[in-house]
């Protein structure tokens, strides 16, 4: 076991755990922070997207070694325009149907508004396809985001 | 049963089984020497020594080119040389799952998902998902998939579609670059490229120096 120190959502919290430990757990159980979803553990499913210095990552392949000074968001701590646009459109349009996945599609919903503010259904795709739903909410994500898209133009 | 029958029974058995070995014999003893033949064996590189024979220049580069050619058409190297904009994954070269396309950098399209979404700085076995600082995708004009040894070797040699590397450049990268070098620690559950980096730089610079000719086709 090793301590680190890992700045979340602006807070710094101490965590004790195996240098390869997936971020995911030291966020999880370290953390006590539940909103960020395990759902594959082999970066295929997208439900542990976390921001890595704003950057979106799938936190069950990052080891918290690696992790360092970097600022990890999560769900919980999620802010500014794209992520307020992207959560009002979501409860507009209902968005979610059994929620497990939902955190994961916001976090990745939100980072594609803040690089591309006007992004394609193509766009969306590249952005959100490794984001899986079981429910497969796509079609509404997609309108969530194209909503959401629209907000942000003003 | 008569001891008599029982016997011909077991003789008839047993000769069976030999006829079953003759005839399986020949293919086994061929993997065999398959294996052990570096000349033959996909998974180990012969060394440059073992050209040394080839009078002809041209021909033994070509050769050696061919030897390479192992490295160059492993599914290590070619995942992230498609003709597509999309990389493969896995030695059955499936489409890279999730949807991830190069993009301007080869790192993924503008606020799509990335290469550094999933791939960090390491192999990181207990997700099972590879890494290295450089990890990316080739680019267009690098395209390795689809095409022959041969045409693969003449763009390697061609400054507008090798990111403008002179002859010792290519020798260097294929030598020395980390991310050509994880094709040979690739992480669990992936076959490694064939032989060792150090094996297959040599095989490079060794077909430099004898005048880069490409294997026909």
């Amino acid at each position: 076991m090793t301590a680190y120190r890992l700045n979340i959502n602006g807070q710094s919290h101490a965590i004790d755990v195996d240098p390869g430990t997936p971020l995911l757990w030291a966020i999880r159980d370290g953390a006590k922070l539940t909103g960020t979803k395990y759902g594959c553990g082999v970066a295929q499913c997208g439900a542990c997207t976390v921001y890595l210095d704003n950057q979106p990552v799938r936190s069950c392949s990052l080891p918290v070694s690696a992790v360092g000074d970097s600022q990890i968001t999560t769900i919980e701590g999620v802010g500014g325009r794209e992520a307020a646009a992207v959560q009002a459109e979501w409860v507009k349009l209902d968005v979610p149907q059994c929620g497990y996945c939902q955190s994961g599609q916001i976090m990745s919903a939100a980072a594609l508004l803040a690089r591309n503010p006007k992004p394609s259904d193509r766009d969306i795709d590249l952005a959100m396809a490794g984001n899986i739903c079981r429910c497969a909410t796509y079609v509404r994500i997609r309108a969530a985001i194209h909503g959401a898209a629209k907000t942000l133009e003003g | 049963m008569s001891r008599l029958r029982q016997s011909m029974l077991a003789l008839g058995a047993g000769g069976l089984a030999a006829v079953v070995l003759a005839v399986a014999a020949p293919s086994f003893q061929g993997e065999a020497d398959a294996a052990s033949n570096p000349a033959t064996n996909p998974a180990v590189l012969q060394p440059v020594k073992a050209f040394a024979g080839i009078k002809n220049k041209e021909q033994r580069a070509a050769a050696l080119f061919q030897e390479a050619g192992k490295v160059i058409s492993s599914p290590r190297c070619m995942n992230c040389h498609p003709a597509g904009e999309r990389p493969t994954q896995s030695d059955s070269m499936r489409p890279h799952q999730p949807l991830v396309v190069r993009g301007p950098h080869g790192t993924g399209e503008v606020g799509g998902t990335a290469c550094a979404t999933c791939h960090h700085e390491a192999n990181f076995d207990a997700a099972g998902v590879p890494g290295n600082p450089k990890w990316a995708v080739a680019p267009l004009e690098m395209a390795w998939q689809g095409k022959s040894l041969g045409e693969i070797c003449v763009q390697i040699k061609d400054r507008a579609r090798n990111g403008d590397k002179d002859m010792a450049a290519l020798v260097h990268h294929m030598a020395d670059d980390e991310l050509v070098g994880w094709g040979w620690h690739p992480g669990a559950g992936r076959t490694p490229a064939p032989g060792t980096q150090k094996q297959f730089g040599e095989l490079i610079k060794a077909w430099a120096e004898a005048g880069a000719a490409c294997p026909k086709g």
